[in-house]
């Protein structure tokens, strides 16, 4: 009997000793939390996902009490939620544009070529380690959906072997960006209708042979491009756009002979490009 | 064993981090800063101390008397996590500053081996109450200069030009090993 009383009063004692202890020295020592810290947590979305730079929510929310951090700086809750810590905090909410994740790829099946038939890991950095993945292009999504896994927010599909975003579901955290071993899910702007959907920095040719929808640096879409100064630039063999000057007008994305400008804009019909040519 | 002995071998000779290699995961992850590896040794140095003390009244006192020998370590880890929780409260109310900058660290001497690894070798050695004080002292001491000086080094290795593939956690790995080795020259002084 006293083998397994002992033993138990023992540890049941000295755990009842130390737990009174230590509520008495809690009390002793208790700290006054700032009330605007818990007002501000509970306004925040609480997915602790750390896109703000902060270790979890209630980081960011003590660093916005000091004033050290922006009250926009959440970009999970985006505009309301900074409407919120602005007013607890008796701030203005400030600017803050809501971005949104996409990947700047669309070799699907149909696209672009595999240079081998991968059977490893389903996993994009895995892919990526054997000779940079089954896509023959290097730049190219590798479909194995990394960021998929990643993302908290079930915004992200892998359709024909390209990860695609869905805008409305994207919070911006910026997770799939981090994790993509490629480096081609880019932050943008959520208002923005025309992206320049590839990051291939090859020449024409190989850009060509591997993908039918990549960029292979023609050019034309600078050339079209009517804001001065230019919004479309053009670098190291690649099209891309100044998000702050482009005026969403899509001209490049009709004159991109690839189509590797995707556009969310109405596409003109085959009969009025032609007419435009006069041909 | 005079006292001057054991605690000149528990700062160098027999050195928890670097000869015992107990406490590894504190002196990699707050060896940054010297400023906050400091307070680190510090609040290490009053966990194990008290705890030491504390261990050995109810190693002598209650578990030795009533042959429950065997519930060492879960007792230990009672009193240690207890400590813990004390010194989490004290710090929050005295420094928010350290208790910022030591961050998840602090929480975690609950499940650091050091302050157990002293308990336990406290009772193991066979020491009396003076001489487990004197120990503990000298651990916590050895384990501060132990974090101190990886925290100068790390500082310095900042500023260094180090190789891409060695950047950061190894280059860290190589300089604790090369410390660990420098170490071993105290071997032989007691």
């Amino acid at each position: 009997m006293s083998t397994i009383l002992y033993p138990l009063l023992v540890l049941g004692g000295l755990g009842l000793l130390f737990g009174i202890a230590l509520s008495l020295a809690s009390k002793a020592f208790a700290v006054e939390v700032d009330p605007k810290v818990e007002k501000i947590i509970k306004a925040l979305p609480g997915a602790n996902c750390g896109a703000c730079g902060y270790p979890g929510c209630e980081g960011f929310a003590n660093a916005a009490a000091k004033g050290d951090a922006p009250v926009n700086g959440c970009k999970v809750g985006g505009a309301p939620v900074a409407e919120k810590v602005g007013d607890i905090l008796g701030v203005g909410a400030g600017e803050s544009e809501k971005m949104v994740a996409k990947v700047l790829c669309q070799g699907n099946s149909c696209n672009a070529i595999k240079k081998y038939e991968y059977v490893g890991i389903q996993d994009c950095k895995a892919a990526n380690v054997v000779a940079g993945g089954d896509k023959g292009c290097q730049y190219g999504c590798l479909g194995y959906g990394t960021c998929k896994d990643v993302c908290q927010f079930g915004a992200i599909e892998i359709v024909d072997g390209v990860a695609v975003i869905d805008p409305e579901k994207c919070t911006s955290c910026g997770q799939c960006v981090k994790v993509c071993p490629k480096g081609i899910i880019e932050l943008v702007p959520y208002k923005q209708k025309v992206v320049v959907k590839c990051k291939s920095h090859d020449f024409g040719k190989p850009v060509k042979d591997n993908c039918t929808i990549g960029c292979i640096g023609c050019q034309m879409c600078v050339r079209t491009c009517p804001t001065d100064p230019k919004a479309m630039q053009f670098d190291d063999k690649l099209a891309h756009i100044d998000y702050e000057k482009c005026i969403n007008c899509g001209l490049c994305a009709q004159k991109c002979p690839t189509g590797a400008i995707w556009s969310l804009l109405k596409k003109p019909k085959k009969d009025e490009k032609v007419a435009e040519k006069g041909l | 064993m005079s006292l001057f002995t054991i605690l000149i071998s528990t700062i160098f000779v027999n050195n928890y981090v670097f000869a015992r290699f107990l406490g590894i995961c504190p002196f990699l992850g707050v060896s940054k800063k010297t400023d906050t590896a400091f307070g680190m040794g510090v609040a290490v140095t009053f966990v194990i101390t008290l705890s030491s003390i504390i261990t050995y009244f109810i190693q002598k006192g209650i578990l030795d008397t009533l042959n429950l020998g065997y519930l060492q370590t879960i007792v230990f880890i009672l009193v240690i996590a207890t400590l813990v929780q004390f010194v989490e409260m004290v710090m929050k109310k005295t420094s928010p500053t350290l208790y910022n900058a030591l961050g998840v660290y602090l929480p975690l001497i609950t499940t650091n081996c050091v302050v157990l690894g002293v308990a336990i070798l406290n009772i193991q050695e066979g020491y009396n109450l003076i001489q487990t004080i004197v120990n503990a002292i000298g651990a916590s001491i050895g384990f501060t200069l132990a974090l101190v000086l990886m925290a100068g080094v790390r500082e310095q290795l900042e500023l260094a030009d180090v190789p891409k593939a060695l950047e950061g956690f190894p280059i860290t790995l190589i300089a604790s090993g090369l410390m660990a080795i420098a170490f071993l020259g105290f071997n032989g002084l007691v």
